[in-house]
């Protein structure tokens, strides 16, 4: 499978989560794993660019696709992904356990929907939870990221 | 949480898919896997063998057909709900399938998947059920249709056999009068009640094992929902007497 453009070997346990094979055995932490069973949207990436759970997929499954996690988004020392720039802009995390997923979340929505009505922002991150609940500060960085997505 | 171990398999056909099911002992299904890897990381599930089909080609195809739509096993959710085809011939499907879940989870997940899951609590075997729709399953022996009334026979469970594939699922053009409602707790969780709308159909999920049609009339008669934290069973009964009413004022 190809993460983050670099192509990895195949892992080894067909029992692997996704999740479980980009944080232990390919090291990328930025992927959170929250609920494992698809509830809280931390372990979302996206999978042929579409934002899917990792932790609801085996790594296997993964083989002969395009994986990208949040360490893909703006390598190291440049600048920040417009999505990444809009949630620091506003302020749009706290503790920041939920923020890869939101973020991974959000370019895939802005992906689909470039100019996006406030339903579907609503829709697009409904599917996060964020425990501090900071919603209104991260449903405004979904606004900003539109702008400098532009 | 992570899942017992298990044989992985990832047949390139149906046809190998099928001959897998035929052989192996306690083998389950994975298409989508939103509502199967859940069960396997609490370990709720723990089969020995898992048939993986996202490998087969073409069978992701949404298409007209018999006056009504098919949605082949490996059609995700999100691509029914985006479909023209769908939005045109079976309206009622689309907005059943935006009510499961969040888009990510649809993006994965498909509607043939949920059908065989068959969560009592799902809004697309209400769908199925309203319509009158039916699935196609197909095994080393042939290929079977199983109309929607005789599919689901309790909680996450049906009528299909463990060495049958379900390769389709068929749904009847929505011309009638349709509508769907639900209530449930928070955005995309599952409905504490439903009910679905075709005509002068009623099919209800969430308050019996399996979805249920009821007269549009008296849709709470002869119905016993279950209690539990989000909802006690007179409060499932108001909510289904309630979106019934609602459902059949337009």
């Amino acid at each position: 499978m190809k993460v983050n453009g670099v192509e990895r070997p195949p892992t080894v346990d067909a029992r692997r989560l996704l999740s479980d094979h980009l944080r232990h055995d390919l090291g990328l932490t930025g992927t959170h794993v929250g609920c494992e069973h698809g509830v809280c949207g931390c372990c979302t990436i996206l999978f042929d660019g579409e934002p899917v759970r990792s932790c609801l997929m085996l790594a296997v499954q993964a083989e002969g696709h395009e994986v990208t996690t949040i360490e893909g988004l703006a390598p190291p020392g440049s600048a920040l992904h417009p999505v990444q720039q809009a949630f620091h802009e506003c302020h749009g995390l706290q503790c920041g356990f939920c923020t890869p997923g939101f973020v991974m979340s959000v370019v895939g929505l802005l992906r689909e929907h470039p100019n996006p009505t406030p339903e579907q922002v609503e829709e697009g991150i409904a599917g996060n939870l964020c425990r501090c609940t900071g919603y209104a500060s991260i449903r405004r960085a979904v606004h900003r990221a539109v702008e400098l997505t532009r | 949480m992570k899942p017992p171990p298990f044989e992985y398999h990832a047949p390139a056909s149906v046809d190998e898919a099928c001959a897998l099911l035929a052989s192996l002992e306690d083998a389950k299904v994975l298409a989508g896997g939103q509502s199967l890897v859940p069960l396997l990381n609490f370990r709720l599930a723990r089969p020995a063998h898992l048939v993986d089909i996202n490998r087969i080609a073409d069978l992701d195809r949404i298409y007209e057909r018999d006056g009504g739509i098919a949605v082949q096993a490996l059609a995700r959710m999100a691509a029914v709900e985006d479909s023209e085809l769908v939005a045109r011939v079976c309206p009622l499907l689309g907005l059943g399938v935006r009510l499961v879940a969040h888009r990510v989870i649809r993006n994965r997940g498909t509607v043939c998947g949920n059908l065989a899951h068959a969560d009592p609590a799902s809004e697309l075997p209400a769908v199925l059920l309203a319509l009158r729709g039916h699935v196609v399953a197909r095994s080393k022996g042939g290929t079977r249709i199983i109309p929607a009334s005789d599919l689901f026979t309790s909680v996450m469970q049906t009528t299909l056999a463990p060495n049958e594939l379900l390769v389709e699922a068929w749904f009847p053009a929505s011309t009638g009068k349709y509508a769907i409602a639900e209530e449930s707790r928070r955005h995309g969780d599952f409905a504490l009640a439903g009910a679905v709308r075709y005509g002068d159909q009623l099919a209800l999920f969430g308050v019996a094992p399996t979805p249920v049609l009821a007269d549009p009339r008296q849709p709470t008669r002869g119905l016993q929902p279950t209690g539990d934290l989000e909802a006690t069973p007179e409060f499932r009964l108001h909510l289904v007497q309630v979106l019934t009413e609602r459902l059949f004022a337009a």
